[in-house]
Order: C-alpha cells, then structure tokens, then sequence
C-alpha cells in the first residue's frame, strides 16, 4: 500500500470460482488491490495465474464469485472494465506486420483517443517506455525487451488506472528485466496499480504485495516479509515457493 | 459504434494488407487468370468431334454428304475406317467420337428414289458434349430430305410451318458471353470467403485477438474493420473482370454500371458474412480453409455458375437459393446480357440485402468476446 488507501481498492475479488468442467482452475480467490501498487500473483505453471487475470480483465466470466474492478463488475458490465484497464499478455499479442508507431496508433484509436490526445499520449508513451528510436521499425523485428515495453506502451495508451501484466518477464534478458521493472516503478509511483504475474521467484521481492497461488488456490497474501513471516523464518520466498509445490498431493 | 475504434481498425487492416503485397498482387491477379482460363476453356456447346468415316460409296454424291456434315461444324473428319468394326474400334478406344457409315448403294438409290439408310454413330457417354451432334446430324438428314422430296414434285411443295427461332440477347450462343458474368460472381464469392475466413482465425492464430478483445472495440466494429479493405478489393476485381471480358471476349455491358456496382455491395457484404462465419467454425486455418469449401463448392455446383438449374432436383435447387451468388447471378447477367434495370432486378437485390443481414449479424453474434 503505498499511498491514498482512502481512495479505495482498485480491485475487489471476492470468492472467485472458474471451474473447466470438474477441474477448478481457480478456486475461491479473494483480495484487494490498491492505486499505485505492485501487486504479484505467484504460483508454478497451472496454477490459476492466467486465469485469474483473464476474469479480471473481463475476458472469462468466473463461475462463482464477483470481482469489481476499476469501479464496475466483470461479469456485469465487461466492457466498461475492458475501457478501464489494460492488458498485457504471455505471448506478444500486438502487429508483428505493423510498425511500432502504427501499433502505438491503432491502440490510442481503439481506446477511443481523438486525434490531438492521440499524439500527446503517442510522445508520453514513447518516451515512458524508451522506444523513441525505434518508431518506424516493424514490431516483429525489434528486440524481446523492446517488444515487450511496446505491448506495456500499447496497454497503457489510454491512461488505464489499472494494468494487468501477465508473465511480461518471460524471455526476456536481465537487462531488459531490468529496464522493464524501472518502468514499472514509475508507473506506479504514478498511481498505476499494476498486477503482475511471474513464476520468477527472484522477482517477488519486487512486489508491494503478492499472492501465493497452487493449484488455483489462495496460499498466502501479503507484503514480502508478511509471507516470509507466515511460512517461517530463515525462509526464501523460493523455498516457500517450492515446498508449497512439495506439499501438492 | 465509435468512429475513432472503427477508423482505428479499418486504418490497421488497410496498413496490414499493404504489407503483404504477394497477397495482394494474388487478389488481383488471381480474377483475370480464372476469367482467362474459363473464358476459353469452358464451352457448353461442343463442336469439332473428331470423326472416322466409312464411305463405301466413294461418289460425289457420298462426298457431299459428308461435307454437309462437317459445314455444321460439329463433325471433323480425321482418319477414314477400313471397316464397320474398325469405326467402331475407333470410337470405343477414344481415337473418334462420331463415325459417318454410308452404305455402297448411297447414290444409286438416291437415283432411283429409294430410301438410303446412313449411319452416324456418335459416342454419347458425355450427354452435353454429345448433344449438338446428334441434333446437327439430324438437321442435316432433314433438310436433304426436305430438298430432295422438293425437287423430285418439281417444286410444289409447301412447307405447313416455317418455325423461326431467334436466339436473343447472345444470337451467336457464344458461351463466354455467358460465362463472363457468373465468373465475376463466383470469383467474388469465392475470394471473399476464404480471404475473410482466414482473416479472422489468423489473429486468434498469431495471439493477436487475444489483445485486440480485452479492448473496449465492439465485435461490429472489429467485424466491419475486417470486412472493409476486401470490399474495396472485391470492387477493383469486378471492375478489371468487366474489362478483361469486354476487350478480350467482347462482353457487353448493357444496363446500367451503376445499379450494378450498387447491387454488387449488398452481394459483397453477403459473402464477407458467410466469410467471417466460417471463421467462427474453426479455430485454426487449416480447419478454416476446409469448412470454406463447404460454401465454395456448391458455389461453383449449385448456383447456376456451370450448370442450369433448371436441370437440377429440388433439393439441389432448393440448396442453390441459399447461395447469394445463385441470386446476385440472375442479377448481373440480367443487367449485362440483358440491359435490364432495378425494375427487372430489385427482387435479387432485396434477397441480397436480407442474406447480407443475416450473414453479418449472425457471425457477429457468434464471434465471442471471450476466452472460453
């Protein structure tokens, strides 16, 4: 929680539910994000992450539950909330045969920018996200890092007050990681809530606050230190990280 | 609707398309070759069957018979048969379609007035191509019967009817004058299909829809995004056919250009629709490109575009109706062959416009803003 908690959570996931026939991806998930937080959602592959992100988004009704986000209710009103956010997926999602200018554009039309906004915000995010020299390259051929501070660029066109990142390290060299979490920062100290999935446990430290998922269940929620706390003193985050793996059936 | 998401879309796909100019060079480049192709190479009437002839006569009068059979063009004399078995041979090995048997006695019995029997035997396992021969070897039969039986009663004669048929619209029957305008059509039908059918599935296929749908673009707008540059295309096709056919097979064009470009927009959006509902069948290209077939067969089978649907059963028929382009085919070649106007063709256009319709909105429907 950094700053302004009287404005309210950002996000209010109460007792999520998604359900792929008998197989619950997600299973009854709750917590709260605040404006201007780092918040992780941590867990090894097939743990929920993605999906949990992806009703958050409005992109897949939860099966029980309710989450608001962003001041509207997904399973309601999926649409103000799709205008509300961004979203930044696994694999690179943005116009490969398209240039990183005419990317940038599309997105600032898509989110309904006139014209005159459009290159202030196009200049902002240029220079925010350290693509001002590659403007006229295709998306295709610039670097992982570059590409993934495009698609970040992209997301927040439109001044979202919420950004989903969904595993946007991945692939991605240390000093790309690193330029990119720098960003990060900025943003949130901007007011940005940023929920951010990884299954990098070097990262985790990183967050203002995370949630431990396994199995599509809640295993821990709190500051760094308060989950450290939680599972033990002594503890890494990747020990607990691992032993909450361990001790799957 | 929002103007700035759908310029924004339609901006993109124009740009994307742009860059992709092997693509593009195909969609205009592929319209002509297929006219081309068809327009020599499909002829519903068939002319020139090679022929094997077995003239026992050897008269002048045997000869003229056989030069009235090939003046109808229908029959070409190739290589003569040693025997009746032999021209039999001939056409059951495929050398010869048709065989000429005069009998030794052709023209003493013409002298003497007896009737002479002459055989044309003609290989008819290919009902249509066929057909023209055995009607031509029939006419030529009658007429010189007609002209004999006149010379013999020294011209007293009289014909009961003379029953005149006149071919309108294509007086020659020259099949590419037909044909031009149905390959216009199925042209159109067929490329805009598939082209919008992979379109779609190509953005799930790349990652890309997956950020284009958490975006607040509403599925129309990204539909008529999509749909847009390949109206565009599908114009710039029709106008180069229309020129091709004219300078190339003299094709006219009677009615008016305008009601035809009008016309064609409904048809266009009627078969962008079926397009972008075949990319909601599938998941992959592969499985797109399959189910597109399952439109652009009957396209070419069912609509008329090859064969008339008078001949069909009624289910065939039935199932033609449900093509756009078996309507927008009455349409074009009304307006082009027969110069008629939207007096002659609004009930088509409005079958167009109800399918554009449905097509579109039920393929919008069926698009999912989701994941699932």
């Amino acid at each position: 929680m950094i700053d302004a908690p009287e404005r309210g959570p950002v996000i209010q996931a109460t007792g999520l539910v998604k359900r792929f026939g008998d197989f619950a991806a997600v299973d009854d998930l709750s917590f709260v994000v605040h404006p201007g937080e780092i918040f992780g959602i941590l867990g090894p592959n097939g743990s929920g992450k993605t999906t949990a992100i992806r009703i958050l988004c409005g992109l897949m009704e939860p099966t029980e539950g309710s989450a608001i986000v962003a001041g509207a209710d997904v399973s309601k009103e999926p649409d103000v909330v799709k205008s509300r956010i961004g979203y930044m997926s696994q694999a690179f999602g943005l116009y490969r045969d398209l240039t990183v200018d005419e990317n940038l554009d599309f997105y600032a039309g898509v989110y309904g920018l006139t014209h005159a906004k459009r290159r202030a915000q196009l200049a902002w995010a240029k220079e925010a996200m350290r693509l001002t020299e590659i403007g006229g390259r295709l998306a295709g051929v610039v670097s992982g890092g570059q590409k993934q501070r495009l698609a970040l660029a992209c997301a927040m066109m439109h001044e979202p007050r919420i950004v989903f990142l969904d595993e946007p390290t991945a692939g991605v060299d240390p000093a790309a990681r690193r330029l990119f979490w720098t960003i990060i920062r900025e943003r949130a100290a901007e007011g940005t809530a940023l929920i951010v999935t990884t299954h990098y446990m070097d990262e985790a430290e990183r967050f203002d606050r995370l949630a431990f998922l396994s199995r599509g269940r809640l295993k821990a929620l709190g500051t760094p230190a308060e989950v450290k706390a939680v599972f033990g003193q002594g503890l890494s985050l990747e020990d607990i990280f691992v032993s909450l793996q361990d001790s799957e059936p | 609707m929002n103007r700035a998401r759908l310029t924004a879309m339609i901006r993109k796909e124009f740009v994307q398309m742009r860059r992709d100019p092997a693509t593009l060079r195909l969609l205009l480049a592929v319209p002509v070759m297929q006219l081309l192709i068809f327009g020599f190479a499909i002829r519903t009437e068939v002319r020139n069957l090679p022929t094997t002839m077995l003239d026992q006569s050897r008269t002048s009068q045997s000869r003229a018979l056989v030069q009235r059979l090939t003046a109808t063009g229908n029959f070409v004399v190739t290589a003569p048969a040693s025997s009746y078995e032999d021209a039999l041979d001939r056409i059951a090995s495929g050398q010869a379609s048709a065989a000429f048997i005069i009998p030794p006695d052709y023209a003493r019995d013409l002298k003497r007035g007896r009737t002479s029997a002459v055989q044309v035997l003609v290989d008819a396992s290919d009902p249509s191509a066929s057909q023209n021969a055995i009607a031509a070897a029939q006419m030529v039969g009658q007429s010189l019967n007609l002209e004999t039986l006149r010379a013999r009663t020294g011209g007293g004669l009289r014909m009961a009817v003379d029953m005149r048929v006149r071919p309108l619209y294509n007086p020659a029957l020259e099949s590419a004058k037909f044909i031009v305008p149905g390959i216009i059509g199925m042209i159109l039908s067929n490329i805009l299909i598939i082209i919008t059918a992979l379109t779609l599935v190509r953005e799930r296929e790349t990652g890309t829809l997956e950020q284009l749908i958490v975006t607040p673009l509403a599925r129309a707008e990204i539909m008529i995004g999509k749909i847009a540059p390949y109206v565009a295309v599908g114009y710039i096709q029709m106008t180069t056919v229309l020129i091709v056919g004219h300078l190339v097979f003299g094709v006219p064009v009677r009615g008016s250009l305008l009601t035809l470009y009008a016309a064609t927009f409904l048809f266009v959006v009627a078969n962008l629709g079926l397009g972008l509902f075949v990319s909601t069948m599938g998941r992959t290209q592969a499985q797109v490109t399959q189910s597109a077939f399952l439109i652009m067969l009957p396209n070419v089978l069912l609509s008329g575009f090859m064969f008339p649907r008078e001949a069909m059963p009624d289910l065939a028929r039935w199932a033609g109706n449900l093509l756009p382009l078996t309507h927008y085919l009455t349409l074009i070649r009304g307006i082009v062959l027969k110069g008629v106007g939207v007096r002659e063709v609004w009930p088509q256009a409005v079958i167009l416009l109800v399918f554009a319709i449905a097509f579109f909105g039920f393929s919008t429907l069926r698009f999912r803003k989701t994941l699932e």
